[in-house]
């Protein structure tokens, strides 16, 4: 008997199962997973998306910005990083490396973050709006270290993708998509720890700064 | 972890002297408590969810192994090894078999409270191998060579004086009593290490069977590069954490965060599915998950079942008035508090820990906070009553009680008795009406007194009561 064994037939046991499964445990299990029921959420209290995503930014010291559109992007990260005295150098998405950041007097680096990247600028596959979330799946065009290893995350956000809740967030998910990725990253604001007399801390072994550019 | 609850009174004496934790307590435990009434104001429909939070628990734990069976075969499609793990000492095998098979000679840990129970860390470590805490918290103990006396918050019992002194003496830096300047300190300590390990240890919050996931509740960024930077990474968590479905992880995650922190979702939330792939940047190339059981399944169709609910969130400690006084060292292994005094002697046997269930005084606090709903007081006096019924507590405990019940049921016997006492009571509390010290009770009255009777009982004052009208 291996290990699995014992302990399937302690469960069993205890449960007051039969020794065998019954192929009705297993169908009745796999319907639920298939309806995937929801469950109770806390009222939408707001009646904008956007305004909601933004206002809750504030609370986790995400700092948030917007701009028409995607062409501007490029300048509005640049005068973020020179408010900030922060470096022009960064390292970016591969997906959007067609940006034109040098025009913005910046230069870049495409694919997976390294330990001396001070700056990283992502995409995110869509914004949760309930808690001010932004779902960041791993994948070859969104290497998940340009949002973890430097000091500052910069996020650009299309608005048409900010969903009420996270349920609704995997259901957009899996609508475009398969099967989940290797990781599914939430980010909601930057680093942080309270672990030394309860003090919040901003900023602990990942980003100290997250500033989210809604276009 | 070493096991000392069969000393807790012994532990509990020693915790009320210690001046420096006493201080310590006062001063940090009741933020979780702020917090989280606070947060909780955010959710206009907390009863719905706790229910169907509760209803979430209950339906995977009826249907534990099928959920299991789910879990893994979704998993292993994806690439990861899950193995089973009958006792805590099995986990340490398996962690140092696969160590020992890859060459790993450094691993990077972010919490897990499954890995305490089997001392995890001396093992990899006895074992010729360098094994590294990254949570802060648990990075301070790690120095301090101490247990965590929290579930969320391992160092709750430091001040920041301690932290300053442990980090001065191991990275051989001037003093600092800074906060942010500490944490800075140890991210930049930590930073290489994550860099260079070859293997990641995690724990799981969550099992989703659906999609063969781990998942993990975070806020310092360590959990994701222990996730993300060693080539393997090694999920460890119990059986009872499986969950059907993404969306029952959202709504479990709306309670967890909240009821643990105070925060509405934590910095970061990492549902983890499998192996690094063509498709992917960045990530382990192998992927492993333990499931322990090491006691668990024991509890499944016993009056104790629905302890196995709970998702760790530390609610019921924060707002004990046991722990918040005696803190976390004393219950004398991983979990403290309220569900520590039921998941504790359920582990590692009641004889262990024999007087973790008196440990309350059943006030309700922790039922009334706990996301799922655990009749946490219920289950103490399960275990209670077992403990009297397996004959484990003292013989003049067990005296008095058989005392107590007969002539409790001799009603004639009872009134006489009790007509006497209570005027020995009123003799003894004297002209203050003050009883200072009770034989055979003197640990009740050794911190408090107890007011004296009038002199007659309730019956003598009925019945006169009565002839008036």
């Amino acid at each position: 008997m291996s290990a699995r064994d014992n302990i399937f037939a302690r469960i069993r046991r205890g449960l007051g199962l039969p020794t065998h499964p019954e192929p009705a445990e297993r169908e009745q299990a796999l319907k639920v997973l298939q309806e995937k029921p929801r469950g109770p959420r806390p009222s939408q209290v707001w009646q904008d998306p956007v305004q909601r995503f933004i206002e809750r930014c504030a609370q986790l010291s995400t700092t948030t910005e917007t701009v028409s559109d995607i062409l501007a992007i490029p300048m509005a990260v640049a005068s973020y990083l020179n408010q900030h005295h922060l470096t022009r150098e960064m390292v970016i998405w591969p997906g959007l490396a067609h940006l034109n950041w040098q025009q913005a007097g910046l230069s870049v680096r495409v694919g997976s973050a390294k330990n001396e990247d001070l700056v990283g600028v992502t995409g995110a596959f869509c914004a949760i709006a309930e808690t001010a979330t932004l779902m960041m799946p791993s994948g070859s065009e969104t290497p998940s270290t340009v949002s973890l290893l430097p000091e500052t995350h910069i996020a650009l956000l299309d608005k048409s993708r900010i969903v009420n809740y996270m349920e609704d967030a995997w259901d957009l998910y899996l609508s475009e998509h398969k099967t989940l990725p290797r990781a599914v990253n939430f980010i909601s604001g930057p680093s942080r720890t309270a672990d030394i007399e309860q003090t919040i801390i901003i900023g602990a072994h990942g980003p100290y700064r997250v500033h989210v550019i809604i276009y | 972890m070493e096991l000392t609850s069969f000393t807790f009174k012994k532990n509990v004496k020693k915790k009320l002297s210690d001046a420096r934790l006493q201080n310590n307590m006062r001063r940090f435990g009741g933020r979780f408590v702020e917090a989280r009434a606070k947060v909780m104001q955010e959710v206009d429909n907390l009863e719905d969810i706790r229910v169907a939070a509760a209803a979430i628990r209950d339906r995977s734990l009826a249907h534990l192994d099928t959920y299991l069976t789910l879990f893994e075969e979704q998993a292993r499609q994806r690439g990861t090894i899950v193995h089973f793990a009958e006792t805590a000492h099995d986990v340490n095998r398996i962690v140092i078999e696969i160590a020992k098979a890859n060459q790993v000679k450094k691993i990077v840990k972010s919490k897990s409270m499954v890995s305490e129970e089997s001392g995890l860390n001396d093992a990899v470590i006895n074992a010729g191998i360098e094994a590294i805490e990254t949570d802060l918290g648990e990075y301070i103990l790690q120095l301090a060579k101490e247990p965590p006396s929290h579930i969320i918050a391992p160092a709750i019992h430091k001040s920041v004086e301690e932290v300053a002194e442990l980090f001065a003496e191991h990275h051989h830096t001037p003093k600092s009593t800074d906060i942010p300047a500490l944490c800075r300190e140890a991210r930049e300590q930590l930073r290489p290490h994550f860099l260079s390990a070859d293997m990641g240890i995690s724990g799981g919050n969550f099992l989703i069977a659906e999609t063969g996931s781990v998942a993990i509740v975070t806020n310092e960024g360590n959990g994701r590069m222990v996730t993300t930077m060693p080539k393997i990474h090694v999920a460890i968590t119990g059986i009872e954490k499986v969950l059907g479905t993404v969306n029952d992880f959202s709504t479990i995650l709306r309670l967890l965060t909240r009821s643990a922190t105070g925060q509405s979702i934590t910095n970061y939330v990492s549902v983890m599915t499998g192996v690094k792939d063509a498709a992917n940047a960045d990530g382990p190339e192998q992927s492993h998950v333990i499931l322990v059981d090491s006691g668990r399944s024991r509890l499944l169709g016993s009056r104790l079942q629905q302890a196995l609910r709970c998702i760790r969130c530390g609610a019921c400690m924060n707002h004990c008035p046991v722990y918040q006084n005696i803190g976390g060292h004393a219950y004398g292994w991983v979990y403290p508090g309220p569900i520590g005094a039921v998941l504790t002697p359920s582990y590692v046997g009641l004889k262990e820990a024999l007087d973790l269930p008196q440990a309350s005084t059943l006030c309700g606090a922790c039922q009334v906070v706990c996301p799922v709903k655990i009749p946490l007081p219920e289950l103490m006096r399960v275990l209670r009553e077992d403990s009297f019924a397996d004959g484990l507590r003292p013989w003049h405990e067990r005296l008095s009680v058989h005392l107590w019940r007969f002539t409790a049921n001799h009603p004639k016997l009872y009134g006489f008795l009790t007509r006497y006492v209570v005027k020995l009571l009123k003799l003894m509390g004297g002209k203050s009406g003050q009883i200072h010290w009770l034989p055979g009770l003197d640990g009740w009255t050794e911190g408090r007194d107890m007011p004296a009777p009038t002199g007659s009982t309730f019956r003598d004052q009925y019945k006169a009561q009565r002839h008036e009208r």
